[in-house]
């Protein structure tokens, strides 16, 4: 049931990534493909109807992460307090600049809220690669059950590292190329004329910078934290993950290429859901490891709440899920023509 | 008191006060919208479209603005309250992903075919999108509630061997008696708001004499909306919320009303100041046996006083507490009359002429929002010294490792942080109504 749990949290964490990458992916590229106010409000009309139901995949997947593993939950929060709240404050940022960036024409007020909106987003995404590293490398929780690190000590992943070293950054920095990579297509993707060719160019390019960054994290992830050799090698079926993610980036160069945006865009989730699920599997069954005193790891075991909460959480769970996906498919559905320039 | 709770609670409440500034308003008019979509679709008058845009866009600001402020209180719970999610997580955590899972998505989704979507689903399906947009935002309120309903009075649950809580019932955590009446209690509260926010708009026009033929609707539908939810609030939802707290928190009971002696036939009081120092209540007006007869509907009943309470369990900043209490009570009394006023005169015929009336409504938008804060001070100030009732002390709940300084950090970023959101919010909002409402071309224009 615990690991069941792991894996429905998994998809939702998978399902924000996603869906939301892209939006956050399109704020990081939308100062640099749009030439013209006309051509950024061009790709906010491709973000502004569907942006708001793809960060509810981050509330609902908090909401769940909550129910099941109300330990991890209390832990994690509490212990990167600080980068949290910055995470908070962006979102609050990036939400209120893109809702009320078209209601006053300015030549002042426009321009404002299109900087803040690129950086909160950017940010957004270094800091969720951040704490994807920071899972990776481990956080010294101890017998009570919490831990709290600074922002940043001394830049190392050592002993008393803080939320931002050297390999979390790098990470990050891994997160905002992919998620650059990820937005560009789904402007290339729902937008007209020029913006869509200049923005399959500035694909290509990211593709480049992404493609080096894999590689560069792979290699060094496997040296910060052992404990994912062992699980590939336990369960060799878990290569399925990583292939996943190198056919995405395979497919993603072949059809920038052709041309193929679709087919360019959901090779990139495939490429993103295959990075992020192969992080999973290969922590798994931690949900945080603990370093440097690895035995106070939380696991899907130590961290889950009670047998019963976990039962009937799926008899409301799997409906209302299905439920939410057909609005998803609903409203991509009613919003899937390509933006024009007004 | 520890500085690092002081300052959790602190932070908890700043943000959860002013995140609920925005929702009040738009669950009350979620419903306002679909009165006036069902109205544009059975008359087939263009006022009544032009009323569901405009207030749809007040609305989306409105939306907006809850969104922004919300993902803070789902995230506190982990970052400022870690000891009290995990033992409390998995009863709690259920009803907040509930409300992700059923009401966001649903909200979400709809409310951008409201916006965006007039033209291309015609005004059935317009209609439809609008009424699920309410249906989320009433869902999300109801879920919210349910966790608050929860730590105010705990069901459902059983403790294990290392004081861990466990639900164990999870209809008795929907059924929550407590829950319902708080969650009627609350709502009707929202359409108060809304409705004086809609009356009030159109008194403000009519007193201009601009969109005119809009502001009669706007006053109209705001006054018979306001008039029905303000009764409502009274009765039965607020005596009902009062009769749980008699029964299920005697000690919050006893302090909201600044009642220190155990008494048969107990005065209700007015006005008064509580006397910490001394425990008595100073300068009251008061009504004889009120308070026995409301609580008991008994007149001679016998109330308990908080003296006679251990002084650990009584809540810890009582004053407070009155006070909150009390500006509730005296609002909402302020509102029904003057709805009730308003309603007498709608049916008269007299009140677009009426100017003094039109003032008093233009206003009186402010109140409301004033009576649900403190409504909702008097709620969860009362619940202390307990973060969970009678289960686990606020103190105890504060996550262990951050400290007052990091927490103080934060909470002065959100303060400078919602000062400016708050200020370009209210500027924004003073440009729609200064626009006004305007035909369906003009109002897309802008996206």
């Amino acid at each position: 049931m615990e690991s069941l749990w792991f894996c429905l949290v998994a998809i939702m964490v998978a399902g924000y990534v996603v869906l939301d990458g892209f939006d956050l992916g399109a704020g990081i590229v939308h100062l640099f493909v749009a030439r013209d106010d006309r051509e950024r409000k061009q790709i906010i009309g491709t973000v502004g109807p569907v942006w708001d139901g793809n960060e509810v995949w981050l509330l609902a997947g908090g909401g769940t992460l909550y129910f099941a593993f109300p330990v991890l939950y209390a832990a994690s929060f509490s212990g990167f307090y600080l980068a949290l709240m910055i995470v908070l404050w962006m979102l609050i940022l990036r939400a209120v600049s893109v809702e009320i960036r078209n209601h006053v024409d300015s030549p002042l007020w426009r321009p404002l809220w299109d900087v803040v909106f690129g950086a909160s987003s950017s940010l957004l995404c270094l800091l969720f690669g951040v704490a994807l590293g920071n899972v990776v490398r481990g956080v010294p929780l101890d017998a009570s059950g919490y831990f709290f690190i600074p922002l940043w000590t001394n830049f190392m992943p050592g002993a008393d590292a803080g939320i931002i070293d050297w390999y979390t950054v790098l990470i990050g920095l891994a997160a905002v190329a992919a998620l650059a990579l990820h937005g560009s297509l789904w402007v290339a993707l729902r937008t007209a004329g020029d913006l869509s060719t200049r923005s399959r160019r500035a694909a290509g390019r990211l593709w480049a910078a992404v493609l080096l960054m894999t590689i560069v994290i792979t290699l060094v992830s496997f040296r910060i934290q052992p404990h994912l050799y062992g699980q590939f090698a336990k369960w060799p079926w878990g290569y399925v993950f990583p292939a996943l993610a190198v056919l995405g980036l395979g497919g993603m160069l072949v059809f920038i290429r052709a041309g193929n945006d679709l087919k360019a865009f959901l090779s990139s989730c495939a490429y993103l859901v295959g990075m992020l699920t192969s992080v999973v599997f290969g922590v798994y069954p931690l949900v945080l490891p603990a370093s440097p005193h690895p035995e106070f790891s939380l696991d899907i075991h130590n961290a889950a709440a009670p047998l019963y909460g976990l039962q009937i959480g799926l008899m409301w769970w799997i409906p209302g899920m299905i439920l939410a996906g057909c609005y998803s498919v609903f409203i991509y559905r009613h919003f899937s023509k390509r933006v024009e320039p007004e | 008191m520890d500085s690092a709770l002081a300052i959790h609670r602190l932070h908890f409440a700043f943000t959860v006060t002013y995140h609920y500034l925005f929702p009040q308003l738009t669950m009350g008019l979620a419903l306002l919208l679909v009165i006036l979509k069902s109205l544009a679709i059975r008359t087939g008058k263009p006022v009544y479209d032009e009323a569901v845009r405009f207030w749809a866009k007040i609305f989306g600001i409105n939306f907006a603005m809850g969104v922004a402020s919300g993902i803070p209180m789902e995230f506190q719970f982990g970052t400022n309250w870690a000891a009290f999610s995990r033992a409390a997580g998995g009863v709690i955590g259920q009803t907040l992903a509930m409300e992700g899972v059923f009401s966001f998505f649903l909200e979400s989704t709809f409310l951008g075919l409201v916006l965006f979507g007039e033209k291309r689903l015609g005004p059935k399906l317009h209609w439809f999108a609008t009424a699920m947009t309410c249906a989320g935002a009433w869902l999300s309120g109801f879920f919210i509630i349910a966790t608050d309903g929860w730590m105010q009075h705990p069901v459902g649950y059983t403790l294990g061997p290392k004081g861990e809580i466990i639900l164990n019932s999870w209809l008795d955590l929907m059924l929550n008696p407590w829950t319902w009446w708080q969650y009627a209690h609350n709502m009707t509260a929202a359409v108060v708001t809304a409705s004086f926010v809609m009356a009030g708009a159109g008194a403000f026009y009519l007193l201009l004499h601009v969109h005119e033929e809009h502001a009669r609707v706007f006053v109209r539908v705001g006054v018979i909306a306001g008039v029905i939810a303000t009764i409502l609030m009274l009765f039965p939802t607020g005596d009902h919320q009062g009769m749980m707290v008699a029964r299920n928190q005697p000690v919050t009971l006893a302090a909201m009303e600044g009642h220190f002696q155990t008494m048969n036939g107990a005065p209700i009081a007015l006005v008064g100041q509580p006397d910490m120092d001394r425990l008595t209540l100073d300068n009251p007006l008061v009504v004889p046996g009120a308070l026995s007869f409301l609580t008991w509907k008994h007149w001679a009943a016998e109330v308990k006083g908080l003296r006679d309470f251990p002084r650990d369990t009584w809540p810890d900043n009582i004053p407070l507490l009155y006070y909150a209490y009390h500006i509730m009570v005296g609002l909402g009394t302020i509102l029904i009359a003057i709805t009730v006023v308003a309603a007498f005169l709608l049916w008269r015929g007299r009140l677009y002429t009426a100017r003094p009336m039109l003032w008093i409504l233009m206003l009186f938008i402010p109140f409301p929002y004033i009576a649900t804060t403190a409504g909702w001070i008097t709620a969860e100030v009362g619940r202390q010294p307990w973060l969970i009732y009678g289960l686990m002390r606020t103190a105890a709940g504060i996550s262990p490792r951050v400290s007052a300084g990091n927490g103080l950090f934060t909470l002065l970023g959100f303060m400078g942080l919602y000062m400016i959101l708050g200020i370009v919010f209210l500027w924004l909002i003073w440009r729609e109504i200064e626009r006004g409402p305007v035909g369906l071309e003009a109002a897309q224009g802008g996206h």
